[in-house]
């Protein structure tokens, strides 16, 4: 009966209890990303019945959100460097070019006007929100994660119960406000909330 | 140094090493507004009147439907994005029933030219980012465009309480639910009860392990459970007003807009 009570209060729990943690905070990461992802084909259907002719921006976008649907993920995703960054790159691609379509979109009086464009917009302002909020909640669930592997007395746990635990990868918030100046050529700004974090509204 | 030394020092400096990161991680939040009542109104736009008449009807909406909606305004978003902040806000103040997280937010920020409609999880159905635009569009900001904040915050008010308070299935399974008496263990544990509580453990604990004959061995288990339970339903809220959150959480739902 003593036994697993002072177990407990040692810690055991810990490292398995924060790894579910930032699992979950993956998992809700990616429902974002996803539903990012089932918003485009609407949109860009909506963007072509109006601007045809911006068949360039609109064939990127296209091609973007399948290679960002195409990156394989599955449980390493998260600790495997290399896959996690082209996830990361898949996705940072997608919305740099979403969020050039959106800025060109600004030239169609009409199509700004279309009632489905304006929902669709919302709902992709939405989502690119969402997203910012899942990734930075996946990043302080991991650096917490990434801290009991590497902290006492958890790091007793981690050497011994739970060798098999790795760290997690985190996000980058520099790669996503690098990407977004790329944007910043198209003739008008986007419109007002593009999830530009930290800088100062006016 | 020794061999012996080593552990010890990789101990210590982990422990540091960890406790700067906890540090770091908590420094990055602006600091919020207290929880006064469903309206709080930091920039001062509002009359009392109008005040008054908002949180009647804020007050109605929770009644019928147990979704917690809460009207702030606030003098600075203290450089921050109004969706950076909101989001934050509504999980500072736990805004909406705990686990199914009903709760939202209408924030104005008349320094920054921004407002926002910050949905709780459990809401994005019932309050999309469409429709949170097309209120804000609609309702709010033609008014506030013509500097009637009062006219714009109560438009939108309005149109949110009008689209939370629809009827749904849900909504009449919720109206059962609240008729319940409100969660009893909102509040925190006094600490002198903590340290008791810890004391009997330990004493428990060290008269398990001496062995003293006719102790009775289990009972220090007892406020460790007891302690277990009162853990779930643990909200976070501000006081006053005898209003709080009820502990839901935000995901950075809804819309904002400029003027």
């Amino acid at each position: 009966m003593l036994f697993p009570v002072l177990l407990a209060g040692c810690g055991v729990n810990t490292i398995p209890t924060k790894q579910e943690k930032a699992k979950a905070s993956w998992a809700d990461v990616q429902s974002q990303y996803q539903r990012r992802a089932d918003l485009v084909p609407n949109l860009v259907a909506t963007v072509q019945g109006y601007a045809v002719q911006e068949r360039t921006v609109l064939t990127q976008v296209t091609q973007a959100r399948a290679s960002a649907t195409q990156v394989k993920v599955d449980a390493s995703t998260v600790t495997d460097p290399a896959a996690f960054q082209r996830y990361q790159a898949a996705q940072n691609q997608l919305t740099g070019v979403l969020g050039r379509l959106l800025a060109i979109s600004e030239n169609y009086p009409d199509l700004k006007s279309n009632q489905n464009f304006l929902a669709l917009q919302s709902q992709l302002e939405g989502t690119e929100n969402r997203i910012a909020v899942a990734r930075r909640d996946y990043n302080e669930a991991v650096r917490d994660y990434n801290t009991s592997l590497r902290t006492f007395p958890t790091i007793i746990w981690a050497k011994t119960a739970y060798s098999s635990a790795t760290p997690m990868q985190l996000f980058q918030a520099a790669e996503t406000s690098q990407a977004a100046p790329s944007v910043s050529f198209a003739p008008a700004p986007a419109a007002n909330s593009a999830p530009a974090p930290r800088a100062p509204a006016q | 140094m020794t061999a012996r030394g080593r552990p010890v020092l990789a101990a210590v400096l982990s422990l540091l090493a960890g406790l700067l990161l906890w540090a770091a991680a908590a420094v990055a939040a602006p600091t919020f507004p207290s929880l006064t009542g469903r309206v709080v109104d930091d920039a001062n736009i509002l009359s009392p009147q109008t005040e008054a008449a908002l949180t009647a009807k804020l007050e109605g909406l929770e009644a019928k439907t147990s979704r917690q909606l809460v009207i702030v305004t606030v003098p600075s978003l203290q450089g921050y994005e109004i969706e950076d902040y909101g989001y934050q806000l509504g999980r500072a103040w736990g805004i909406g029933e705990k686990g199914r997280d009903t709760g939202a937010l209408m924030i104005v920020a008349p320094t920054e030219r921004r407002v926002r409609i910050e949905v709780g999880y459990g809401l994005e159905g019932v309050l999309t980012d469409a429709l949170s635009t097309v209120i804000l569009q609609d309702r709010v900001l033609p008014r506030f465009r013509t500097g009637d904040f009062e006219g714009g915050v109560v438009g939108g008010a309005d149109a949110l309480i009008e689209q939370l308070s629809l009827p749904d299935d849900q909504a009449k399974a919720r109206v059962a639910a609240s008729a319940e008496p409100q969660r009893a263990s909102n509040g925190s544990v006094p600490t002198v009860v903590l340290v008791l509580l810890g004391l009997w453990v330990l004493l428990g604990l060290f008269g398990t392990i001496t062995g003293r004959p006719g102790h009775r061995m289990d009972l220090w288990m007892l406020p460790l459970l007891l302690l277990m339970m009162s853990g779930s339903g643990h909200g976070r809220g501000g006081r006053g007003g005898g209003f709080r959150g009820g502990g839901g959480s935000f995901g950075g739902g809804g819309a904002s807009g400029g003027w």
